[in-house]
């Protein structure tokens, strides 16, 4: 249903955009609160989407949780995600007594088929020589200061195995499906210099 | 089906991400995305009613491309975004060039006094 519509050719594109947005909004159709928001997730959140919907569905499902922990490779291969070379991914559950943060010293080592490519800081020779002595510091900096009663467990992926962090699920969202749980999931979660927090 | 869902993660359809996350090189690119996510997820057209203008949009910008001339993706999208819009009644093609062409009239450095008081286009600069 392709039209030969070609609105304003001449006026600078973000014109066009401003132009679109103010006539939706005044109609009604668009809020730009709703927008924002869907544009804040999009960016941070469609990267890692398949890492996330492994995690949501572990959420909801105990027996696909304990499948998960118990075999990665074939838990996230049951959701149609592997990659092409047979690596082994392993998961590890964040508790209350226990925070897992992923790492690769020798390079960079990342469970891409669930999180797409590595973020640079992933690469950076900083995180991978710092996180192993003092991770407490190193997740503080970034950001994520883990209680002193947790114990911070680190992990040192290799071409062999590949190592996911599954986050604890935040307060205040027993209500929500496994649909609705996707979104808050970050990337950084799953690498475990973040939590999930709270809707 | 969630519109995150529905995006194209690969083929000329997909689009530009680094380290698998979206990027957006100007901020009225975000709010192209953001504006037709918004409808979409509201049900005013269907995805594919979209995604045909979207690859239409593409092909003929790569049929009329001059050497040189620079693709952007959300050229392609706003202007498939538009057509759906126009094509469902949502709005008028008359509405859309009127308002475009009295916002490129104002005078230079008018620093876009909405009256909504709403200043998006400083929220959306972000850093890739």
């Amino acid at each position: 249903m392709t039209s030969e519509l070609t609105v304003n050719d001449h006026v600078p594109i973000q014109l066009r955009t401003e132009a679109l947005e103010d006539l939706l909004v005044e109609r009604g159709l668009i809020d730009r609160a709703v927008m924002d928001n869907f544009i804040k997730t999009y960016e941070q959140d469609v990267g890692p989407l398949n890492g996330a919907k492994v995690v949501a569905k572990a959420w909801t499902d105990p027996e696909y949780r304990e499948r998960l922990l118990d075999n990665g490779t074939t838990a996230v291969a049951e959701l149609g995600f592997k990659g092409p070379q047979g690596e082994h991914i392993v998961v590890v559950q964040n508790s209350a007594d226990v925070h897992n943060v992923v790492v690769c010293t020798l390079c960079s080592c990342y469970p891409w088929p669930l999180l797409g490519l590595p973020p640079a800081w992933y690469k950076d020779p900083a995180y991978r020589s710092r996180v192993v002595k003092e991770p407490r510091q190193v997740l503080s900096e970034m950001g994520l200061d883990v209680p002193e009663s947790k114990e911070i467990k680190v992990w040192d992926s290799s071409s062999e195995v590949r190592f996911f962090v599954l986050p604890e699920r935040p307060a205040g969202t027993d209500g929500l499906s496994e649909e609705e749980l996707v979104p808050l999931i970050t990337r950084d979660a799953m690498v475990g210099v973040a939590v999930v927090g709270s809707p | 089906m969630t519109a995150m869902a529905q995006l194209d993660v690969d083929g000329e359809a997909a689009p530009p991400r680094s380290n698998g996350e979206l990027v957006f090189a100007e901020p009225w690119e975000s709010r192209a995305f953001g504006l037709c996510m918004t409808l979409y997820e509201a049900g005013l057209f269907t995805w594919d009613e979209f995604r045909d203008e979207l690859i239409a949009a593409i092909s003929t910008w790569e049929d009329d491309a001059q050497p040189g001339d620079c693709y952007s993706y959300y050229r392609c999208w706003l202007t498939a975004l538009e057509r759906v819009v126009v094509a469902k009644e949502i709005l008028t093609e008359d509405a859309l060039e009127h308002r475009a062409e009295e916002l490129a009239a104002r005078p230079a450095g008018y620093d876009h006094g909405h009256e909504h008081g709403h200043d998006h286009d400083h929220d959306h600069d972000h850093d890739h």
